[in-house]
């Protein structure tokens, strides 16, 4: 009896080869961009880990002068006094466009030598001829590099940082000298420390701390995909039981135990799941491999934080992405086979009443819909921080979904109020009837489409916050780094007659709300009246600088905390007031701003070999050319202000080009939810059109009344869309991105983008009804006619 | 004495394919000074490196009485090495510095390393006064010359801070320091100051002892002081109780091996000795570090009518660092009686 129960259901899938797709590749798109988040989540996060457990400090204790280096000289006494310190030389250089960090270390000393010195002659090149150890994908795109000492690979050294002797350190970051920090590797007693240094402890999980949010985006990225997927698979199992209803009556009317089909069916929709979820699992890999690099570069612009672009298959991810399409097949199975369970088994088969009870039913799911909106905005009341947003993202965006039936079926009635004729009466009736069936797959499109309003109106709201932001900051017309404060220094006395002004970008390093953080001074110039970029200030803002009586900080610390005008930040242990705030995007840290004298004051003789230049824009190339000639500058040592903002740009770009392709994904998704649901609905159709084709209506005009009704569905759709994608847009701007990033941006509005959207939606939705309203106008009028002799 | 350690280093930075002799040293001096017999030593210039040559080192050794009647000795050894020539400071300068540290007692024998780059402070041979140092290791003289010298070192529970005050003149060894190591004419110069008597403090981990004794400093430098087949030496320098004092080695090679010494009168007049007036038997090894070491000899100087058995006191002197070799005091019997130190390199 199993046996026949087998045969007939599976020779359902024979004879409907295209539902058996839609099933698994429905299954399977959702998988896909689940695990695809997952995997890319996975990969930054052991590449994070690797980087700890390495050649970096971990947990290491360290000592450095805040506000300084450690002079050379410092380090041999101390040795001589028998501390068991290591020295270190770091800092970042600007090589092919990018920022890498320079690691230099004693390979005698330093306790990754057993790493980097594994062979003799590996130690003697270390230090006799001067090599670059970096990871073999850096290496092969710094291989262009004129000037740099030969480059050799060394899977153990962290992404995005250059190991290399001190000598060659000291050459390359153009300092000469100076150490910034020791290890140190036998226990010390702070209080045994020179006046001036500092005993820390690394936290070495920075990198984990900061990078946090970004991946709560992906994550949260990943839910909606596959939630967006679930409607598909509803629809497509949905389908799958509805069309063999007749088939599963005469199953249990020839024998077969309810019991014993039911289990059957669960088999079935478990192999399925697995088949799916494998599929799913090949395509998320792919997705993740194509979209890791650019993450990878996000990354690293934004938090500076190096996720290597090689993609490892991680049982993290490949467990979870089958657990979802296992979940997700129960989720959207039980519904069916709870439908079975109650299946009279002498009901006819095809007689569907779908207007019953939707109206009751859509009231209560928009009830539950506002209560989940409501529920959010508590959220974010209640809770502080990233999970409050999201939250309430969630609660607005499920909300607003569960709302849509109801709102729809309202603007149908009044459609159909309004209508007048009988076809046209019969149109818009016929659309409420077919609600119900539809609505599902209308949420997924809403989602999708309120996500993309969302997503692009922030995105295109920070990128012209930013790019002006880029123009007010980046005011002078190139920038010079010297080689160390000599070379400055004779670099500041030549230019000093041939420009309008050298602004010295001198800065020392301290720590702000336990964060490491950077201290700017700057000289008295009009430059900064007129361009820095403040948000809130003082009327006397920069006076109050240059005289040393107020500090400006960036809007991460003001945000993190809540420090505004007035409030009290303290630099190397002197309290300042807080003169202004001004924005700081693409930095996570802390920063602060005082005048020139009073850095000196409180931080020492800082470097002193960084400089902007104010040119007038018609010789910036003639002096840029005359640097180049006259000095010996560093790689990178010398950039114009348009090549800043280039990189700058590009790195901006970078960072939304996954949000961009998870978008698109998401909406093609949704795309194909809306032709699985319509086909779901097309054995059901038949008995509904005949009728209306035996009074006379053609087949022709039958089939575009079909697909002018599902363009009508998605444009009432992409109406209500675009208000929920305003709100989302706005809790992404004023809500996740202070979270996230500490910084709040304004928002912009792009009608524009919503149209483009909407018509993206309408074509969709025209494609996805294209094929059965197709099928519509070719039925044959047998068929039609057979639905009278059948069915009554 | 000869080729001490040189040990260096070498071995750890010269690419193995060009690694000759027992650490490198029979590695060929491209480039570098080659010792000149025509050189006369200038004191107390010559007390400090010599950075044309490639290798050099300031090495002690003494043999120690404790006032708890037990016998003690250590070693002190401060190599310079260069991987390349040039003059350059800081991070940039070719000098790489070795330091050796060792304490033996009868039944212990403790030994330490460092190891820094040369041109940045961490460690060097500076004058004014004459100063030698590895980290918080030194060897700090009164003035510019050798003469009464303070001697620091150790790592965790043990070390040692002790006095050092010469009784007698420097000695040059070979001809006028012109030291032959092979019959292919590889050398150094080579100086000593044999004559030191000690006093001071050794730090044990179980509490400090105050010890006396004689010391013996060699200083040598040279750019390839063993020729290629040499693989190791066994170097002697004793003190006797008459107050004369022999320094004799022999490298080893394929065949009979290279042999030269000095004798030394206890009032400083040094008389070279050749290959043929050397005679050097092993009486007994010890399984030491999972290899035998002869730690057990006869030593023979006929034209001086010396023939003495030497024994270690403490047969498990190993010095078990990034090279390895056998260094430790020892007592001598026979026809002269008195205490030295043994030096062995190259037992694999």
């Amino acid at each position: 009896m199993t046996r026949v129960a087998w045969g007939a259901l599976i020779s359902h899938w024979r004879r409907q080869p295209l539902q058996l797709v839609t099933l698994i590749l429905g299954l399977a798109l959702a998988t896909a961009l689940w695990s695809a988040v997952q995997a890319i989540n996975a990969e930054a996060r052991a590449s994070y880990a690797r980087a700890s457990e390495q050649l970096a400090t971990g947990t290491q204790a360290i000592i450095d002068r805040p506000g300084g280096g450690i002079a050379l000289a410092t380090y041999a006494q101390m040795r001589r006094d028998g501390w068991n310190v290591a020295p270190v030389l770091q800092g970042r250089i600007v090589l092919e466009g990018r920022q890498v960090t320079i690691v230099g270390i004693d390979v005698l000393t330093h306790p990754a030598a057993a790493v980097t010195g594994e062979t003799p002659d590996l130690t003697e090149s270390f230090l006799a001829e001067g090599r670059l150890f970096a990871r073999p994908d850096l290496i092969a795109r710094l291989s262009g590099v004129p000037d740099l000492p030969p480059l050799q690979a060394n899977a153990a050294v962290p992404p995005g940082e250059l190991w290399t002797d001190i000598s060659v350190a000291e050459r390359l970051l153009g300092q000469t000298g100076q150490l910034s920090h020791l290890l140190v590797l036998d226990p010390i007693d702070a209080g045994d420390l020179a006046p001036g240094l500092r005993l820390r402890v690394e936290e070495g999980n920075d990198t984990v701390q900061l990078t946090r949010s970004f991946h709560l985006n992906l994550t949260a990225f990943g839910f909606l995909a596959f939630g967006v997927g679930l409607f598909i698979v509803h629809g497509a199992i949905g389908l799958a039981f509805e069309q063999r209803r007749a088939l599963f009556r005469t199953l249990r009317a020839l024998g077969v135990p309810l019991r014993r089909l039911m289990l059957v069916l669960s088999i079935e929709l478990l192999g399925l799941a697995v088949v799916a979820g494998a599929l799913g699992l090949v395509l998320g890999h792919l997705v993740a491999a194509a979209l890791l690099p650019d993450v990878a570069a996000t990354l690293r612009g934004l938090y500076g934080a190096e996720v290597d672009g090689a993609l490892a298959l991680r049982p993290a991810w490949v467990l979870a992405g089958l657990a979802m399409a296992l979940g997700g097949a129960v989720v959207a199975g039980t519904g069916a086979l709870a439908k079975l369970r109650r299946l009279p088994i002498l009901a006819g088969a095809t007689v569907v009443v779908w207007a019953e009870n939707a109206g009751l039913g859509s009231r209560r799911q928009a009830m539950a819909g506002v209560a989940l909106a409501v529920l959010g905005v508590i959220a974010l009341a209640l809770f502080d921080g990233l999970v409050a947003g999201f939250a309430l993202l969630a609660g607005l965006l499920l909300g607003a979904a569960l709302c849509l039936p109801l709102c729809l079926s309202l603007m149908l009635r009044l459609g159909h109020s309004a209508a007048s004729g009988p076809v046209a009466q019969w149109v818009w009736a016929d659309a409420r009837a077919q609600l119900p069936g539809l609505s599902l797959a209308l949420m997924a499109l809403m989602l999708a489409l309120a996500t993309n309003v969302g997503v692009s109106t922030m995105v295109s709201s920070f990128r012209l916050t930013f790019t002006g932001w880029l123009d007010q900051r980046l005011a002078a017309e190139l920038y010079v780094t010297a080689r160390d404060d000599a070379q400055g220094a004779e670099i500041e006395a030549w230019l000093a007659p041939r420009v309008q002004a050298v602004l010295p970008i001198r800065s020392a390093g301290d720590r702000l709300n336990g964060q490491p953080a950077t201290i700017f001074g700057i000289i008295e110039h009009q430059t900064y009246r007129d361009h820095w970029p403040l948000l809130q200030a003082d009327p006397a803002v920069w006076a109050r600088i240059e005289a040393g009586e107020g500090v400006l900080i960036n809007e991460q610390l003001a945000y993190r905390q809540d420090l505004w005008l007035g409030d009290q930040v303290t630099l190397a242990g002197q309290s300042m007031p807080v003169v202004g705030v001004y924005s700081d995007y693409g930095n996570p840290n802390p920063q602060a701003i005082i005048g020139m004298d009073t850095l000196l004051q409180l931080y020492g003789d800082v470097p002193n070999y960084r400089f902007g230049l104010r040119v007038p824009p018609a010789q910036v190339d003639a002096v840029r050319a005359e640097l180049a000639e006259r000095f010996d500058l560093p790689p990178g040592g010398l950039r114009a202000n348009t090549e800043v903002k280039q990189v700058s740009k590009a790195v901006f770009e970078n960072t939304f080009v996954v949000t961009g392709a998870l978008n698109a994904l998401t909406l093609g998704v949704a795309g194909f939810a809306i032709l699985t649901s319509l086909l779901t609905l097309w054995t059901s159709r038949l008995p509904q059109i005949a009728p209306v084709w035996s009074l006379g209506l053609t087949r022709r005009t039958i089939a575009l009344v079909e697909l002018g009704r599902s363009l009508m569905l998605a444009a009432f759709t992409a109406l209500i869309a675009v208000p929920v994608g305003l709100g989302l847009a706005w809790v992404l701007l004023n809500v996740i991105n202070v979270e996230a990033f500490g910084w709040r941006l304004p928002m912009f509005l792009f009608p524009r983008d919503w149209a483009l959207l909407t018509g993206l939606a309408l074509i969709a939705a025209a494609l996805a009804a294209g094929w059965p309203a197709w099928r519509v106008a070719r039925v044959p009028p047998a068929m039609l006619l057979k639905v009278f002799a059948n069915d009554r | 004495m000869i080729a001490r350690l040189w040990i260096v280093l070498l071995v750890l930075l010269a690419p193995p394919a060009f690694a000759q002799g027992f650490a490198g040293l029979g590695t060929t001096a491209e480039g570098f000074a080659l010792p000149d017999p025509d050189t006369t030593f200038d004191f107390p210039q010559d007390h400090l490196p010599h950075e044309g040559f490639r290798i050099e080192w300031w090495y002690l050794t003494a043999t120690l009485s404790g006032a708890d009647g037990l016998d003690y000795g250590l070693q002190w050894t401060l190599f310079r090495t260069a991987l390349g020539q040039g003059a350059d400071q800081g991070w940039r300068s070719p000098h790489v510095w070795l330091g050796h540290a060792g304490m033996t007692t009868p039944d212990r024998h403790f030994a330490a390393e460092k190891i820094a780059r040369g041109g940045i402070g961490q460690a060097g041979v500076t004058s004014g006064p004459f100063d030698a140092w590895i980290d918080d290791w030194r060897m700090l003289s009164t003035d510019n010359s050798l003469n009464a010298l303070r001697l620091t070192a150790g790592e965790g529970d043990w070390g040692y801070d002790v006095a050092l005050q010469a009784q007698g003149p420097l000695i040059a060894h070979g001809a006028e320091g012109y030291s032959v190591k092979s019959p292919t004419g590889q050398a150094s110069h080579y100086y000593s100051q044999p004559f030191y008597t000690v006093s001071g403090r050794l730090n044990l981990p179980e509490g400090p002892v105050e010890v006396t004794g004689q010391a013996w400093l060699d200083r040598e430098w040279s750019s390839q002081p063993l020729a290629e087949d040499q693989s190791g030496w066994d170097w002697f320098s004793l003190s006797f109780d008459s107050g004369d004092k022999l320094m004799a080695f022999r490298l080893r090679d394929g065949g009979a091996g290279f042999r030269s010494g000095t004798w030394i009168t206890a009032l400083g007049e040094a008389q070279p000795l050749g290959d043929d007036q050397i005679v050097t038997t092993p009486l007994a090894h010890a399984q030491v570090a999972g290899r035998e070491v002869p730690v057990h000899w006869r030593l023979e100087v006929p034209s001086r009518g010396v023939s003495v058995e030497v024994r270690a006191l403490n047969p498990q002197s190993w010095m078990g660092l990034s090279i390895a070799y056998w260094e430790g005091p020892v007592q001598v019997t026979g026809s002269h009686t008195g205490r030295g130190y043994l030096e062995m390199t190259g037992y694999e």
